[in-house]
């Protein structure tokens, strides 16, 4: 399989993550925006791990989900807190960093 | 102590700071703070006289063969018959700070005339602020009034023990200035500042011959050392010229600071200052530092005006007239203050007619016997006018019969007048009596007749200010009564010095005492004094004079009422009555200071300055001021209005325009950062790209 079907995958899902983190104004869709990019990361580094034959890449994939997770959860807690104040999770009205 | 006499100035000098900063703040408003330093300085100097006298004492006993004095052993025969032994002064000095190769030094030098000023000086002072806290109960300006005291007292002190000219100058300014702060101390009435103003300029003028001389001793001497002027004044080769200038310019402070004649108007006028002080000044700190000053550098006077020879020198000269000008004008005096201060000048007139001719000794004893007697007597003028005249100090108008109203009082009185008119055996009689004996065996007879007329008018005017005073009707308004002990306890103290002082001179049958002369008379660098014995037939002279004087006086004011020929003579004789306007207007000295010098220095040299000030000056002035207006005109117009502001103005602009875009990015949306973010990463990839194909 050649590596630049992955790559476009990639590429594919990385875009969609920005597009939903630009875009979606749930807070909850932004979240799982971000993990989309996350995983289009991963999957790229898979595919040049596999691609040179290298084992790195993949032990930092095992290392990003991991990360991903925690920050997921600290994500969803920031939310939830947003949500526990506000009484929404719509980004536009979390608008308090303008200081 | 006599190692440590530098303490003795330094506890009033303390005192006075913290009268004047805590002082209002004490119970009893300072004066328990000047009362305790002055406690403790007269103790220390009391201490310091019996270690002195016990350091003669010993070296008289244990090396009564030793060396022989420098003054007398080279120069004088009759010293180096004496076989008496060399107690040199303890002296302590160290540098202030130099200048090529000059040293200028502060320090002590103790003696025999230092301890026994200094025990005059602190007992006088501590007695007058003792009587002060009664006389000046209740005073505006009580607490400063102490402070100044402590002040006035540590700088007499600094003067008395100073080893060098220069510190007894910065003393003796002091002591100036110190008493023009207490001579107008109640400055609210025009007349008490002027006289304070008087007082100042009057020693002033006396003080610019002071540092002249002073200067003049400097090159001749080649130091400040008070030691080594004395020392090159009896040098055989001594600059006899240099000496008589440095004396003479020496001699018109002395001539300033001790109300000599031709400078001594002020002393009347310094009694617009509270009575205590009156004291202060005429007994132990102001007057007496001219004759101190005299005491002290007495070789380079004794060379300077060959007073050794026997003629007519300016200092006798000028001390004989005095005693009879001041003598005279007591007579005409209806303030009894006035009477006294007077008194003083003729009082002062001896003791410089004295080291004049030779009779240091004698001058120094009467400087000691008088300054007890004297401030006795000022101290018992103002009980007198503290409760017995409602503070007034005329006799004629509210006095007059006090004796039995105030009869402390006037025994103390009574002493003082006896003392000061020299009658046997109070302490007076010997100082004077001393005075006339030496000035007369030094080869001044003609002096010995000023003294002794002047012994006949002081007599005669204290008892005519006694009469006025204590006999008689009481013509005043009050309800006289004895003055509160702390002003009678002083009296007292004053009244046994002034009975007993004259025990240290008393050289007459049936003991032969002369131990002022032993403790106080300096054994190295002095010059070779006469030092006669007690002449028996001219203290019975001057004794019969002063009587006389007693008599005449006393027959006059007692029995005027009751022969007509001798009441309102002055008014009636032409001849007293001319000489009675000529004293009432004080020789017309007053006149001719100030309507001749002063208004001729007003009329053409102010003139002249004002004429200079108005063209010269003025114009100069204005010309300066016309151009700096212009410069400061252009500067405000072009150069601060336009560019500095202009350049301040464009920055802020700048900034807030800039702001003003700016805060469009800062919208809190966390959205549109990332797009910011996002947008900038692709601008980014989208230069690399470009850049790397």
């Amino acid at each position: 399989m050649a590596l630049n079907n992955f790559l476009i995958l990639s590429a594919f899902l990385f875009c969609t993550g920005i597009y939903g983190v630009l875009a979606r104004k749930n807070a909850v869709l932004v979240l799982m925006s971000i993990e989309l990019m996350l995983n289009a990361v991963n999957i790229n580094l898979v595919a040049y791990s596999a691609f040179h034959k290298a084992v790195a890449g993949q032990v930092f994939a095992l290392f990003l989900i991991t990360i991903a997770a925690a920050e997921v959860g600290i994500g969803l807690a920031i939310v939830l807190l947003i949500y526990r104040n506000s009484h929404t999770v719509d980004l536009d009205d979390a608008d308090q960093l303008k200081g | 102590m006599l190692n440590y006499g530098w303490i003795i100035p330094a506890i009033p000098a303390v005192s006075f700071l913290l009268i004047l900063f805590f002082g209002k703040r004490m119970p009893k408003k300072g004066a328990e703070i000047g009362i305790v330093a002055l406690s403790a300085s007269f103790i220390l100097a009391c201490v310091a006289v019996y270690q002195w006298i016990d350091r003669v004492e010993s070296a008289t006993g244990g090396h009564a063969s030793g060396l022989r004095a420098l003054g007398r052993g080279v120069f004088g025969a009759e010293g180096a018959g004496h076989g008496e032994a060399v107690v040199t002064p303890v002296i302590h000095h160290f540098t202030w700070w130099q200048n090529g190769g000059i040293e200028f030094g502060v320090g002590i030098r103790m003696d025999g005339l230092a301890v026994m000023m200094l025990f005059v000086v602190t007992l006088i002072s501590l007695l007058v602020h003792i009587y002060s806290t009664a006389y000046l109960e209740n005073d505006i300006r009580y607490t400063h009034y102490f402070a100044m005291l402590s002040l006035f007292t540590a700088a007499m002190l600094t003067l008395v023990v100073a080893d060098n000219t220069l510190q007894l100058l910065l003393g003796w300014e002091g002591v100036g200035l110190c008493s023009f702060a207490l001579i107008g101390h109640w400055w609210e009435e025009g007349a008490n500042s002027r006289a304070a103003l008087k007082a100042f300029l009057t020693t002033r003028t006396g003080d610019i011959g002071l540092m002249i001389g002073i200067i003049i001793l400097f090159f001749a001497v080649g130091s400040f050392d008070i030691g080594r002027s004395n020392l090159y004044a009896l040098t055989p080769n001594a600059d006899h010229g240099m000496l008589l200038a440095a004396s003479a310019c020496l001699f018109i402070g002395i001539i300033g600071k001790s109300g000599q004649f031709p400078l001594h108007t002020w002393l009347p006028d310094a009694m617009a200052g509270p009575t205590p002080v009156s004291a202060l000044i005429h007994a132990a700190t102001m007057v007496v530092a001219g004759v101190y000053l005299g005491a002290r550098l007495y070789p380079v006077f004794f060379n300077g005006f060959s007073i050794g020879h026997g003629g007519v020198n300016f200092m006798v000269l000028i001390g004989g007239i005095t005693i009879i000008i001041g003598a005279l004008l007591a007579f005409v005096q209806d303030d009894i203050k006035k009477v006294l201060a007077y008194s003083t000048i003729s009082q002062l007139g001896y003791m410089v007619m004295a080291l004049g001719s030779g009779a240091w000794v004698a001058a120094v004893f009467h400087l000691f016997t008088h300054a007890f007697f004297k401030a006795l007597l000022f101290l018992g003028a103002g009980s007198v006018s503290h409760s017995g005249s409602h503070h007034s100090f005329d006799m004629k108008k509210d006095m007059g019969g006090l004796r039995k109203y105030m009869p402390i009082t006037f025994w103390t009185f009574m002493i003082g007048t006896l003392a000061l008119a020299g009658i046997f055996p109070f302490a007076g009689f010997w100082s004077k009596d001393e005075i006339l004996v030496t000035a007369g065996r030094s080869g001044y007879d003609i002096f010995l007749v000023v003294g002794l007329v002047g012994a006949f008018l002081t007599a005669a005017y204290m008892t005519r200010c006694v009469y006025l005073t204590f006999f008689g009707e009481y013509r005043g308004h009050g309800h006289p009564e004895e003055s509160p002990r702390v002003i009678t306890g002083p009296l007292i103290v004053l009244s046994v010095f002034s009975i007993g002082a004259g025990v240290l001179a008393w050289s007459a049958w049936p003991f032969h005492l002369e131990k002022f002369k032993e403790w106080v008379e300096p054994r190295v660098s002095f010059p070779v004094v006469v030092h006669p014995g007690f002449d028996y037939s001219k203290a019975a002279i001057s004794l019969a004079v002063a009587t006389l004087g007693i008599g005449i006086a006393a027959f006059f004011w007692f029995k005027r009422e009751e022969i007509g020929a001798l009441k309102g003579l002055t008014q009636r004789n032409k001849v007293a009555h001319a000489g009675y306007t000529f004293l009432v207007n004080k020789y017309y000295l007053d006149a001719l200071y100030e309507n001749v010098i002063i208004a001729s220095i007003k009329g053409g040299i102010a003139n002249a300055a004002y004429w200079v000030n108005q063209h010269v000056i003025d114009g100069v002035v204005n010309g300066a001021g016309r151009g700096a207006k212009i410069a400061g005109k252009f500067t405000y117009e072009k150069l601060d209005q336009r560019g500095v502001d202009g350049v301040v103005n464009g920055v802020a602009e700048i900034t807030g325009e800039s702001g003003g875009l700016l805060r469009y990015l800062q919208s809190g949306r966390v959205q549109r950062y990332a797009l910011l973010l996002f947008g900038a990463v692709g601008l980014l990839s989208l230069f690399l790209l470009l850049a790397n194909s």
